[in-house]
């Protein structure tokens, strides 16, 4: 039986390459996937799946395209209607911890964001962005319909093109973001129905939603851009990458032992690798254990790479699922990485959001952001999109750090409209060395109209993460050469210089309560029955039944003594 | 002349859980339960159509994620691993239902979230939550009456929408919900009659509330016995949980069904019909469209965009807003000003203005 299946593994691959030499006409697509395992100094461990579909194809040409084979149908056919250059959206379920958890490779905000660069070619952007959401809600079962003019904003410098290309007119770019968004297997299930081997071969078989939704943090996304295609960078291929990050609890899931492996993880081992990717891998992250001081690691491999990521030169050990020797006699892999983790360095940014005040009226919003470089001082853009119920005042914002006055740059701010259109702050704050910058604004709530309530509104509304988008100076040398093979978790962002890496953080989502009326129907009914009752059947009863008597007043006291001797004498009273 | 022949040629399923809130977690695993036996009988995701006004599974009060149970002690995940929800969370509302119902939904509407019947097909519904005398309360904040639905049904008739229509309610006071039907070849069955409550089945003290509603419970049971060719008949549902396993009466109805209840197969509805045609003629397939290699060479050098251009931003020109003309709230300003003034100075000094 192993044999025949090795037989029909061979086979399906001599056939993919023979259908793929047959049909030479058609540009070459590639398929990638990748694991990276960074065990953490709290004891959790990062797991970090990236899938990663390049095809040298044009999606804006008249005629449309035709075969697919390795890249999905549902999302070709997305960017050829709806003119689509670059498209981000991810489904989060928990809050990236930086300080406990360091920098994410890739980071995202709790719930839902979708961010797209339309082409320039196109006039309504608005209507096709409508269009689209829907059109997405029905591909990742996601209630991305929500998504309309109440909370999409154009940013003006934020969320530049992570793609190639050569037109940065923000007019063309549409964010939005659903903090209320829940995740949970039925966005999994599409998902994973986009890999070009389902969840059937290679990395995806590990992805099993009872493990995965029992972590601290979740995230899925969906990164569509053109890429260079080689280093001279003259033709262009899209790329599709599918990434799920995961950090899995030492109490939660590892019942609180030092030790992980796949099967704990992941409850599965794995047996193949895709047959039709042309690399998969799985990186472990050893740069503080060369000597396995901190954690074992079995079974051993020769295999090392090093890689600049995050602004650091980082070891790791490499297993290459395409060769048979990985799998070892038992055909199949279970790691295991018995031991903690050292301490981390402290992350040069990280940021944090609040809502300060009392009551159903006022409220402020505190953003405070953090600069741990001892002494580099770099520039971040803050982007804050608030709902409009939460009526902004700003001539109350103040940018403090270290106690003095710190005026922005750079400030972009579009006011919002009631019902249509949400705040849009973004501002360029240059973050002094080794401080905490405080951006502080104050707003007021409004009252909703009745059937705008949600069916639960004492649960509160949610404002979406601010996006805080930096520079920030790294350790080492950064590669620039954006084209050369790398592994796929350092070649997201694409570096421009060697002394800075970009960096995004999200803050957390605000749970903000606006002033709620009372739906309870039978309190109401209740009011205003005995409101009616008491007035009109109290007035009309008193009206038909009252009759007035002259009453003459109360004698004095004198009086009153003598008429109570007079009626012992038996005499009529005075 | 009799006819036994169903005469449909696909299956539709519409399947709706209409409770908000972490109690009411049973709801959404009897809507679940109906789901995985709907998909194991055949009919495939495009063709269900799966409304859950709640997550339970990913909720944080959930001590198992990613699974909902029917059976205590954990015995059963109706939730699976391959679950697709088209309605949930707050789009599940009385407005979608009936337009999903009716086929009047916006053009941008994905397909998966359509109930695209034709006149041949034979649909399921099933309906379940709170609900009364008359009515079906969605998510807490609103009601559908009876007199609704049985107009939606109506409409769907009318369009030539279904073939046959099963219509399963698990509330309390179902029946309710089916006495002003009267399309033909409707076909209903209730978890209880009017006056009487549904009640719920068994608690589970790991997760801390009551698992699944008793009529659910053992029409899930009932259901575990069916295959795929099974030909067991509706006489058989109608005697599924009787007043000593339920404590309510189960009701149905069936006066406006053209066929005999004997007659109609479970898997009519809960099945799927999947007609295979053989054939042995080739058919030619149309060759894919040629992917020329674009003749001219790209003269210039692509690069990636600067991810935050400092200078580039700080020295940003403010975008030239277009001028709009002035607001209505302007407009009637002065108009009110002038008004007062040529009403104040008299209209023969208009005169000197013209």
């Amino acid at each position: 039986a192993m044999a025949e299946q090795k037989f029909r593994v061979r086979a399906r691959a001599l056939v993919c390459v023979f259908v793929c030499v047959v049909m030479c006409g058609c540009g070459r697509d590639d398929f990638q996937e990748e694991l990276v395992i960074r065990p953490l100094h709290s004891g959790d461990i990062y797991t970090s799946f990236q899938f990663r579909t390049l095809w040298e194809t044009d999606f804006t040409r008249e005629n449309k395209v035709s075969h697919y084979r390795l890249f999905p149908k549902s999302l070709g056919q997305v960017i050829s209607k709806f003119s689509v250059r670059e498209l981000h959206i991810s489904f989060t379920q928990g809050y990236w911890r930086t300080m406990q958890w360091g920098q994410p490779y890739l980071p995202s905000p709790p719930g839902a964001e979708l961010w797209v660069w339309f082409q320039d070619s196109l006039t309504d952007v608005d209507g096709t962005w409508k269009e689209l959401t829907n059109v997405l809600s029905g591909i990742f079962c996601a209630s991305l319909n929500f998504i309309d003019s109440t909370n999409t904003v154009q940013p003006s410098a934020s969320f530049k093109p992570l793609g190639i290309g050569n037109v940065t007119d923000h007019r063309f770019l549409r964010y939005a973001t659903l903090p209320r968004e829940i995740v949970c297997t039925e966005n999994l299930t599409p998902w994973k129905k986009l890999l070009p081997c389902g969840s059937k071969a290679g990395l995806a078989v590990l992805l099993k939603s009872e493990k995965l939704f029992h972590s601290s943090f979740h995230s899925q996304a969906v990164h569509i851009r053109p890429v260079c295609k080689d280093d001279q960078c003259k033709t262009t291929s899209w790329e599709l990458r599918q990434t799920l990050n995961v950090v899995f609890d030492l109490h939660n899931s590892g019942q609180g032992k030092n030790e992980w492996s796949l099967f704990k993880m992941f409850s599965r081992t794995l047996t193949e690798a895709c047959p039709v990717a042309s690399s998969s891998k799985i990186y472990i992250d050893i740069t503080d254990n060369s000597q396995g001081e901190q954690f074992e690691l079995s079974p051993a491999t020769p295999l090392l790479s090093q890689a600049v990521v995050l602004g650091d030169r980082r070891t790791f050990s490499v297993y290459d699922l395409t060769q048979q020797i990985t799998f070892g006699t038992m055909r199949s892999l279970n790691l295991l990485i018995r031991g903690k983790s050292s301490d981390m360095l402290r992350p040069l940014l990280h940021a944090e959001r609040y809502v300060a005040g009392y009551g159903l009226q006022t409220g402020e919003i505190h953003t405070l952001m953090y600069n741990n470089h001892p002494y580099r001082s770099f520039p971040v853009l803050l982007l804050d999109s608030v709902p409009w119920y939460l009526r902004l005042y700003i001539h109350t914002l103040t940018v403090t750090s270290k106690g003095k006055d710190n005026k922005p740059s750079y400030i972009h701010y579009q006011p919002s409209k009631d019902r249509v259109r949400p705040h849009l702050l973004e501002m360029l704050v240059q973050l002094p060395p080794n401080s905490v910058t405080e951006v502080t604004l104050q707003f007021e709530r409004a009252l909703l109209k009745w059937t705008e309530y949600t069916p639960d509104p004492n649960h509160g509304f949610y404002v979406g993460s601010s996006v805080i988008s930096s520079l920030v100076p790294s350790i080492v040398a950064m590669d620039t050469n954006n084209s050369r093979e790398r592994p796929l978790f350092s070649s997201f962002f694409p570096s421009k210089e060697e002394s800075s890496y970009f960096v995004r953080v999200y803050t957390e989502p605000l749970l903000v309560n606006l002033p709620t009326p009372d739906f309870s129907m039978p309190y109401n009914v209740i009011c205003l029955t005995c409101t009616v009752v008491a007035v009109g059947y109290g007035s009309l009863y008193n009206l038909l039944t009252r009759s007035f008597q002259i009453e003459e007043p109360s004698p004095g006291l004198a009086k009153r003594i003598a008429n109570i001797i007079r009626k012992m004498r038996g005499v009529p009273p005075l | 002349y009799i006819n036994i022949y169903s005469g449909h040629t696909n299956n539709w399923a519409v399947l709706v859980c209409t409770s908000r809130f972490w109690f009411n977690y049973r709801h959404v695993a009897n809507t679940l339960s109906v789901y995985r036996s709907v998909k194991r009988l055949g009919i495939p995701d495009s063709h269900i159509v799966l409304m859950l006004a709640d997550d339970m599974a990913c909720n944080h009060r959930n001590p198992k994620p990613a699974t909902v149970f029917s059976h205590k002690n954990m015995e059963l995940n109706v939730y699976g691993d391959d679950v697709e929800v088209d309605y949930r969370g707050y789009e599940v509302t009385v407005e979608n239902f009936l337009r999903i119902l009716t086929g009047r939904l916006p053009p941008s509407t994905p397909r998966s979230k359509r109930l695209l019947s034709d006149d041949r097909s034979n649909i399921l519904i099933y309906l379940t939550g709170h609900g009364g005398n008359g009515f079906l309360k969605f998510q807490d904040s609103e009601e559908i009456s009876n007199v609704e639905l049985a107009d939606a049904f109506e409409q769907m008739w009318q369009k030539r929408r279904y073939n046959e229509l099963l219509f399963i309610i698990d509330t309390c006071q179902g029946a309710s919900m089916y006495e002003r039907f009267y399309s033909p070849n409707l076909m209903a069955l209730a978890s209880s009659q009017v006056g009487e409550d549904s009640l719920s089945h068994q608690p589970d003290l790991a997760i801390g509330v009551h698992l699944m509603d008793r009529y659910t419970f053992y029409l899930l049971e009932f259901l575990e016995d069916i295959h795929p060719a099974s030909k067991t008949n509706m006489n058989d549902l109608f005697k599924v949980c009787p007043k000593s396993q339920c404590v309510s009466t189960p009701g149905h109805r069936t006066d406006l069904f053209l066929r005999d209840p004997g007659s109609v197969l479970i898997t009519d509805f809960f099945g799927s019909v999947r007609k295979v045609e053989l054939t042995m003629e080739t058919i030619n397939l149309t060759d894919p469209i040629e992917q020329l290699e674009s003749g001219e060479l790209q003269k210039e050098m692509h690069t990636y965009a600067d991810q935050l251009p400092v200078s580039e931003i700080i020295h940003q020109k403010p975008k030239q807003k277009d001028w709009h003309p002035p607001d209505g709230f302007i407009l009637g300003l002065w108009t009110l000003i002038l008004l007062v003034f040529f009403q104040t100075y008299g209209v023969k000094h208009l005169k000197h203005i013209f």
